[in-house]
């Protein structure tokens, strides 16, 4: 391997996505039409917003057509220390794009010697996806969700998007996928002001669990195999993983109301 | 009409490495030594924006002296570098011997074939799974690599620095000792340095994936007192 050396009016600068493409490496080529081949889709994630930062949540299963391709499948991934990026849509340009989205926000931060804000990060996103839009045209649609702590209001905050590479901040809470409809009747009803960590942990499981219920896209907890829906916390402590057993017991308390139901 | 010039081999390359020497030996020097949790590289730098150390990957960290906009340049290739094999591959095939030997391999071609040698010389450090899988490469002017044990020092008036360092150099200092023990080394009679003048970074094996740690002006005081 050689430098990757480049004239002035061709360096590019601290965008890992321009370098990549310099060097022939970008993904973001023209698909042929695969709308017709059956390939595996992830679906339903949630974020909301709570006192200490937010809450992400998303469901394990992946999908190809009827039959389920994946049952622990991780939609929601950390993307630096204070955010993360939860994705539906088709499994491989989603997975890909969280990739490269990670290595964006640490190139940008190794080059400039500094990290992107919050906002930043999320105008980044808003071109991977809009970079999509061929391959979304031709079947292979990506919608993330973008939250983290913003380290400027000391606050949590949250975008979704859509296939154009549209970018809306929201207020409360977002939920994308093909569950999308009824995670979010259960977080409309159920949110309000200064939600504790605690508590938004269990409507955002509350949330997948009607969705799975209503869903086939989306997987509930998988008690048999213990696979859990991916939950993490996002505060002035960083990006943290809610464990198994704690989800567990959540999902434990979901259930017994239910059977009273 | 031009007058057709002989130089000698020997003499071109000799004037080159007397203009890159003289360019290095303008700035101050740094050094980087093993420690009780990884690899610590103190510079004498005067600028808190401009940096002489730098992250480079998970477990990798440059560092430079000379003309800055030179070796900054460097560092940013060597960054691009890193972050393209990791892609490409995985994260555990980027290593710092291979990153050596691509500086290496411009730094040489730039001192034989450009009308300018570059005026820098680097280190580059690689953090091992235990310390003694831990490599230090010094890249010189002309693309010479050296492959060093325990410290390095770079940068104009390296042998006497070495020369101190060598005297109280222990394996397993803490980070406050190696601290100590590299100021002095770059303080000279005339010359003493505070924790001011210097900017510290560590590679620390503590399990995270990105071992590269920036120690702040604050924390350097409160460990230098």
């Amino acid at each position: 391997m050689i430098l990757p050396v480049f004239p002035s009016d061709q360096d590019p600068g601290s965008n890992f996505g321009e370098l990549l493409k310099r060097v022939g490496l970008s993904p973001f080529e023209q698909f042929a039409d695969v709308s017709k081949l059956e390939i595996p889709h992830a679906t339903t994630c949630v974020a909301v917003k709570c006192s200490d930062g937010v809450v992400m949540a998303g469901d394990r299963r992946a999908t190809s057509g009827n039959l389920i391709s994946h049952r622990s499948m991780e939609k929601v991934v950390q993307a630096d220390e204070f955010s993360g990026v939860a994705i539906a849509g088709a499994a491989g340009p989603a997975m890909e794009m969280v990739k490269l989205f990670q290595l964006q926000i640490e190139h940008y931060e190794k080059v400039e010697g500094q990290p992107l804000s919050l906002e930043g990060k999320a105008n980044q996103l808003s071109m991977f996806v809009r970079n999509n839009l061929p391959a979304a045209m031709q079947g292979l649609m990506v919608v993330p969700i973008f939250a983290g702590f913003d380290e400027v209001s000391q606050g949590g905050r949250l975008w979704d998007y859509d296939a154009t590479g549209g970018r809306y901040e929201e207020l409360d809470f977002v939920a994308t996928g093909s569950g999308q409809l009824h995670a979010a009747t259960v977080l409309r009803v159920g949110w309000r002001k200064n939600l504790t960590t605690a508590e938004a942990v269990h409507l955002v499981s509350q949330s997948l669990w009607e969705a799975s219920d209503a869903d086939s896209a989306t997987g509930g907890p998988d008690i048999l195999r213990g696979i859990y829906p991916v939950v993490a916390t996002i505060t002035k402590d960083g990006f943290q993983r809610v464990s198994d057993n704690d989800l567990e017991v959540v999902f434990d308390q979901i259930t017994a109301g239910v059977k009273q139901r | 009409m031009s007058m057709p010039y002989y130089v000698a081999p020997e003499q071109m390359m000799k004037d080159r490495a007397d203009f890159a020497r003289k360019g290095i030996a303008r700035g101050r020097s740094l050094v980087a030594m093993q420690f009780a949790d990884g690899i610590a590289i103190v510079a004498e730098n005067p600028s808190h924006t401009l940096r002489k150390i730098s992250e480079i990957y998970d477990r990798i960290a440059f560092a430079g002296v000379g003309k800055y906009n030179e070796f900054d340049q460097l560092r940013v290739l060597g960054v691009r570098s890193a972050d393209l094999k990791g892609y490409q591959f995985s994260r555990q095939d980027v290593d710092a011997r291979s990153l050596a030997n691509q500086y290496a391999q411009m730094i040489g071609q730039t001192f034989t074939h450009e009308v300018k040698p570059l005026e820098v010389e680097i280190l580059i450090a690689e953090l091992g799974a235990t310390s003694d899988k831990d490599q230090l490469f010094h890249i010189m002017y002309d693309g010479t690599v050296l492959d060093e044990q325990r410290f390095i020092v770079i940068g104009g008036d390296a042998d006497s620095i070495r020369t101190k360092i060598e005297t109280g150099f222990t394996p397993n200092l803490s980070l406050k000792e190696s601290a100590q023990l590299a100021i002095t080394a770059l303080s000279s009679d005339d010359r003493k340095l505070t924790a001011h003048d210097l900017e510290v970074a560590v590679l620390q094996r503590n399990g995270a994936r990105r071992c590269f740690k920036r120690i702040s002006d604050q924390s350097l005081e409160d460990l230098l007192k």
